[in-house]
């Protein structure tokens, strides 16, 4: 059982929801990073998605898109992150996951990556563009050192496919609500509710959903379907909006926000 | 020449997953998935149908104007002393250079899966204009993403574009070459992907781009193959082609893979110098990693970020390579070599002055390694070299260079 089947777990036996926040390594710097995740678990997120920056993301807008380019710019390197994420892991007690490229995974070598991720803290990992036809030998390699590997799957995923998705994944399963990139929308697609509800019969894993969610109402609307909503985008913002403002404001702005949304969630 | 080459190599790829040997594959966003099954399906189906054959074989001969001539360069020839050099003339297609076979065979499949926007990414612009045109013939409306750096220096392409009643968006972020334009254009397609068929315009990607790119432009190697027995008698002892994403190259190679008597070389642009970040060489000097949906050699630091490369020529200014030629290289069947800005821009200025014909900067990148490989050759070996494209585009770019 890894610690994010623990937390999730826990989380149904006190029947609550998982806020779950997605913030930058390095973004802007390392040292804030590892204050953020522990300001965040103190204003009330149950888990914690740290994106590893990548040069090319094809599934981000430019909101995260440009904390990747900031961060990089900065030189921030995987090795840095991983110690920062040693450091920030051993303060908190939530679950903490990578968002990471395969390019990445790929580059440092797949169990190398797992047991580097592993001693840093992380509980599992979230690659964007691994596919479960490409993920055999990652999702082997995860189950030996019991680290989640959380899929995706999307509003074009057909059913059959989705079915095959969920049996592969493990942690939980990360469902985008929309047909597109990261970035806030003003609205989701009320199809979503639906979506997951089948989605919900097929398999036993929790389900956390992501992609265009900023709003309490979004949170609202999504509580009675979702196990947990991702949030990444809207903090990003925020992060780079308090960033001449000292660490302080950043602290401050983002753990303000991630309350009302916990709030929300949890109603 | 007429040794034969070893080489494990097979004509007989992608498997079913895409793989070319241990590369290709496909690592994009789920969201993409079911558009590349689509894709795929499609165009298995088309391969099958003879009406869609004829109807593509029609407008390559009446819209393109194929086959496009096998032309002896005499003077070029005699200029070098050595090999005859021979061009297949990609310039003279309508648009001026390869990637019309592509984007036409693209449109038709486009109509075939009812979707009714096209987007693409372009380099050079050549890849833009062919994509432009072919949307325009069918009717299609059509949005190209271009690196700002590039609508620099590809200014009449993008001209062309507009006039043609595309959408040229400029791409603002990374390096703001060729490979943000893809970027873009995944991005675009991320939300898009139930109307929108992402016209690829290389051999890169994920699966099935790299197979229907290859297959599209494989009309090169095969008019090449039929023109040099019918004009010379025999196969060629060389075919050389300039490597960027390599389509143009896959697209001449791959007719020729089991012919294991044609030494087959594939150029890279060598930009200014072997350091990293100053040439697009990821077949000479990268290692093979993941970048844009595929497994294949790529230019990448020690994370795995790709890392930025440069060229004069904006269509080969790109950090990977199709994975077929990954497979190529890996097997020994085909050989890369790298030829640098200032080799190309010589052979630009050759081929202009002793034959009157202005090659596309990436092509002349061809031309510069089969001017050095043709002088120490016999007079009767015969090297083809594709010429992919014509060098109007870059006159304004050229002068630049040349402080003009």
């Amino acid at each position: 059982m890894s610690a994010v089947d623990a937390l999730f777990a826990k989380l149904k036996a006190e029947n609550r929801k998982a806020f779950v926040p997605f913030v930058t390594a390095g973004d802007p710097n390392l040292d804030v990073t590892k204050k953020l995740i522990i300001e965040l678990e103190r204003r009330g997120a149950s888990l914690c998605e740290l994106g590893i920056p990548y040069s090319d993301p094809i599934a981000d807008g430019p909101i995260i898109q440009a904390s990747y380019t900031r961060a990089l710019d900065a030189k921030i390197k995987l090795a840095a992150i991983l110690q920062m994420a040693q450091q920030a892991t051993s303060q908190v007690q939530m679950p903490v996951v990578s968002m990471v490229s395969y390019a990445i995974i790929f580059r440092h070598g797949l169990e190398a990556y797992v047991q580097d991720a592993k001693a840093a803290g992380f509980a599992g990992a979230i690659v964007p563009d691994l596919l479960v036809e490409e993920s055999a030998e990652m999702s082997q390699i995860c189950q030996k050192h019991d680290f989640s590997l959380i899929q995706l799957i999307t509003p074009t995923t057909p059913r059959e496919r989705a079915i095959r998705i969920a049996e592969s994944s493990s942690g939980f399963i990360y469902y985008v609500s929309v047909t597109g990139i990261t970035g806030e929308r003003t609205e989701l697609p009320a199809s979503v509710v639906d979506q997951v509800g089948w989605l919900r019969e097929q398999t036993p894993l929790p389900i956390c959903i992501g992609f265009g969610i900023s709003r309490p109402e979004h949170v609202r609307m999504l509580s009675p379907v979702a196990d947990g909503v991702i949030v990444g985008s809207a903090i990003v913002k925020r992060i780079a909006q308090h960033a001449a403002e000292g660490d302080a404001a950043i602290l401050k702005a983002v753990g303000d926000y991630a309350e009302e949304l916990v709030a929300a969630l949890n109603e | 020449m007429s040794t034969e080459i070893q080489s494990t190599a097979s004509s007989q790829v992608p498997d079913a997953k895409g793989r070319f040997g241990d590369f290709g594959g496909r690592y994009v966003p789920e969201t993409l998935t079911k558009a590349l099954d689509q894709l795929a399906d499609e165009y298995a189906k088309a391969k099958q149908d003879p009406a869609f054959q004829a109807e593509l074989d029609d407008l390559l001969k009446n819209y393109v104007s194929r086959p496009s001539p096998l032309y002896f360069a005499k003077r070029l020839t005699e200029h070098c002393g050595g090999a005859q050099i021979w061009l297949k003339r990609e310039d003279t297609n309508h648009t001026g250079a390869h990637k019309i076979n592509n984007t036409l065979g693209q449109a038709l499949l486009t109509l075939r899966m009812g979707k009714t926007r096209v987007i693409a990414e372009t380099g050079a612009g050549q890849h833009g204009v062919a994509t432009a045109t072919a949307c325009a013939r069918f009717g299609l409306p059509c949005v190209v993403y271009m690196g700002e750096e590039d609508i620099r220096r590809q200014a009449p392409n993008v001209f062309s574009m507009k006039l043609l009643g595309a959408e040229v968006r400029p791409v603002t972020s990374g390096s703001r070459t060729l490979r943000d334009a893809i970027n873009e254009a995944m991005r675009d397609w991320m939300s898009s992907v139930e109307d929108t068929h992402y016209i690829l315009g290389s051999a890169v990607g994920p699966h099935p781009f790299p197979v229907i790119v290859r297959d599209f432009q494989s009309v090169i190697g095969r008019e090449t193959r039929e023109q040099s027995l019918t004009q010379i008698g025999r196969l060629p002892d060389t075919v050389i082609a300039c490597v960027g994403g390599g389509s143009n190259a896959a697209g001449m190679f791959y007719p020729f893979i089991d012919d294991k008597t044609v030494e087959i070389i594939g150029v890279e642009a060598g930009g200014r110098s072997n350091k990293p970040g100053d040439h697009a060489s990821p077949l000479t000097y990268g290692q093979p990693g993941i970048l844009h949906g595929s497994y294949s050699y790529v230019m990448q630091d020690e994370d795995g970020q790709t890392c930025d490369v440069h060229s004069m020529s904006a269509g080969l200014d790109y950090p990977g390579v199709g994975p077929e030629h990954s497979y190529w290289k890996a097997t020994g069947r085909v050989q890369y070599d790298s030829c640098d800005d200032t080799s190309a821009m010589a052979a630009f200025d050759e081929l202009a002055r002793c034959e009157g014909i202005l090659p596309a900067l990436e092509s002349s990148h061809a031309v510069a390694h089969a001017m050095k490989v043709a002088q120490g050759r016999k007079a009767e070996e015969v090297i083809v070299v594709c010429l992919s494209g014509r060098g109007d585009k870059d006159a304004a770019e050229v002068a630049r260079l040349k402080g003009q």
